[in-house]
């Protein structure tokens, strides 16, 4: 799922403070799942930005509301009323979601609330990781199941670097060296064979490289 | 002896004798004096001189810029090149470039993370890994063809090299590692600096069991160590260097100021040891900002003359 983060308070009141009423509008799914961006975290942070404009003494209006995604017109129906009345919104909501708005409502500012960090699982509850780029050309079967695109900080095709140490990438004791991890699922997979084979070149035209991505179904 | 490329160092490889090379950091600046003065301190003593390219992930002055200026000067440089700064298309172009200067001899490397150095906020481009530049510049050389398939008027011809680290996890596969790059064409190889000459010495028994030797020309790195506090600073925080602890003990129980000297010695040993490992070709000095030893440390360890080649 995507994972965001909340960018510090300070910077969210810096972009919002100039107007005279805003909507804080929360994302019920993705970064919901990792407490940022959902309709709870919606209210709260309605809460302490009323606070804020208490103490410095401005008269904003904030609202707050919410939808089960931002990224889909269908979900939009429930909140037609209170985003066509906003004078400005915030939108908890990843990069899609705050340009979904923002597409939606062409004379409305939209600001982000979080910063959209990554593609990535929920290990506990409060811990997520990066999994995947998006990189257009998976290569996952090959590589033991373990993404060397999103998980390699160099994003090696033909790992491990001279870097790996006890299992840890160089760039920090605290991340594991994709290419370790790689090397273990080969061997539990009884394919150490497999790590001669030289990974070819890949075609990153199918990923960001290439420009934005679209796709449409044929007959649907 | 057939040689394919006008390298001096394939052609010393090739006629049986133990090569030397060294390694030189350009300066941060847009000045070349401090490289071209580094150069000409070692020349006699060393068969070629690589070039780093941007080491630590810091700023410099490029790496073919100052291997044209070693070239200048009637030296052989290796030019090192990372994929962590370039494009293949940057890549690419750049080998052409070293071409057309005479430049013989090319290193090719990830680079370490730019988390390590000034640009600690910069991209990286990564758009091949250091096993494809080994592919791409022997491709560019023996195809006479671009990565596209076009076809290369007059080649690049570069005599290829590439790193290894024994010491680096997971060991197992470090022998593999090792096989995979000389598949991708790597025809010599500098190591990370040697300073567990066991764990070395097993690394290249595995490499002469699937007589990998008698397809690469391997060059284990010295690094002589300045003081006790740089082999603590090595042991602790460069990634991937293996520095036993009994290293560290000697250079503790001599005076500080006689520490550079043991760190001299205890280099020139390592040498001595490691000319009688089977599979060994050369010896790839770095000592790091400390240029001016390596004539001492060739000379002690029984490498000086150096051939004379055509």
């Amino acid at each position: 799922m995507i994972i965001g983060q909340q960018k510090p308070f300070d910077e969210i009141w810096e972009m919002v403070k100039g107007h005279k009423q805003l909507t804080v509008f929360g994302c019920n799914t993705c970064v919901a799942v990792c407490h940022q961006g959902g309709n709870k975290e919606a209210e709260i942070l309605a809460s302490l930005l009323r606070m804020r404009a208490t103490q410095e003494g401005i008269d904003i209006d904030i609202k707050n509301g919410g939808i089960e995604r931002q990224c889909e017109h269908p979900f939009f129906e429930s909140a037609k009323d209170l985003l066509g009345e906003s004078e400005a919104v915030l939108s908890m909501a990843c990069g899609i979601g705050v340009q979904f708005v923002a597409e939606k409502y062409m004379s409305t500012p939209v600001y982000p609330a979080l910063n959209t960090t990554f593609l990535g699982d929920v290990k506990t509850d409060w811990h997520f990781t990066e999994k995947c780029q998006a990189c257009g050309d998976c290569i996952l079967g090959i590589t033991g199941g373990v993404c060397p695109v999103s998980r390699c900080c160099k994003r090696l095709f033909n790992g491990p670097c001279g870097g790996s140490s006890k299992g840890k990438c160089e760039i920090s004791k605290e991340l594991d060296c994709a290419w370790q991890l790689v090397v273990d699922r080969l061997e539990a997979l009884g394919k150490m064979d497999d790590y001669e084979k030289i990974a070819p070149i890949k075609d990153w035209s199918k990923d960001r490289a290439g420009g934005p991505r679209s796709f449409k179904l044929e007959g649907f | 002896m057939e040689t394919k490329t006008n390298s001096k160092l394939e052609k010393i490889f090739k006629s049986g004798v133990m090569a030397v090379t060294s390694e030189c950091g350009p300066p941060r600046s847009s000045d070349p004096a401090h490289i071209i003065t580094k150069g000409n301190l070692i020349k006699n003593h060393v068969d070629a001189i690589n070039i780093t390219d941007n080491q630590t992930a810091v700023t410099r002055l490029c790496s073919l810029a100052a291997c044209i200026h070693l070239k200048l000067q009637g030296l052989e440089p290796v030019l090192q090149m990372v994929v962590r700064d370039r494009n293949r298309i940057a890549l690419q172009a750049d080998i052409l470039g070293a071409a057309s200067f005479g430049i013989n001899n090319m290193l090719c490397l990830s680079g370490d993370h730019q988390s390590f150095g000034d640009h600690p906020k910069a991209q990286n481009v990564f758009d091949l890994d250091s096993m494809q530049l080994i592919q791409t510049v022997r491709h560019m050389r023996d195809e006479g063809k671009f990565l596209s398939g076009e076809e290369i008027k007059v080649p690049p011809n570069l005599f290829v090299g590439a790193a290894a680290n024994p010491f680096a996890d997971p060991f197992k596969i470090r022998v593999p590692r090792l096989a995979k790059k000389i598949a991708a064409g790597a025809e010599f190889i500098q190591t990370q600096c040697v300073y567990n000459l066991d764990k070395f010495e097993l690394w290249m028994k595995g490499v002469v069991e699937r007589g990998l030797h008698e397809q690469v020309f391997i060059m284990p790195g010295i690094t002589p160590m300045r003081s006790v506090g740089m082999a603590k600073y090595m042991a602790r925080a460069v990634p991937g260097m293996d520095v036993p602890e009994e290293l560290i003990k000697r250079l503790s129980g001599v005076p500080k100021d006689k520490q550079a000297e043991e760190g001299i010695t205890i280099a020139v040993e390592s040498i001595q040891r490691l000319k009688e490992c089977k599979g060994v070709s050369g010896f790839h000095i770095m000592a790091i900002e400390w240029e001016d030893k390596v004539p001492e440390i060739v000379e002690r360890s029984g490498l000086y003359p150096r051939p004379v080649v055509d």
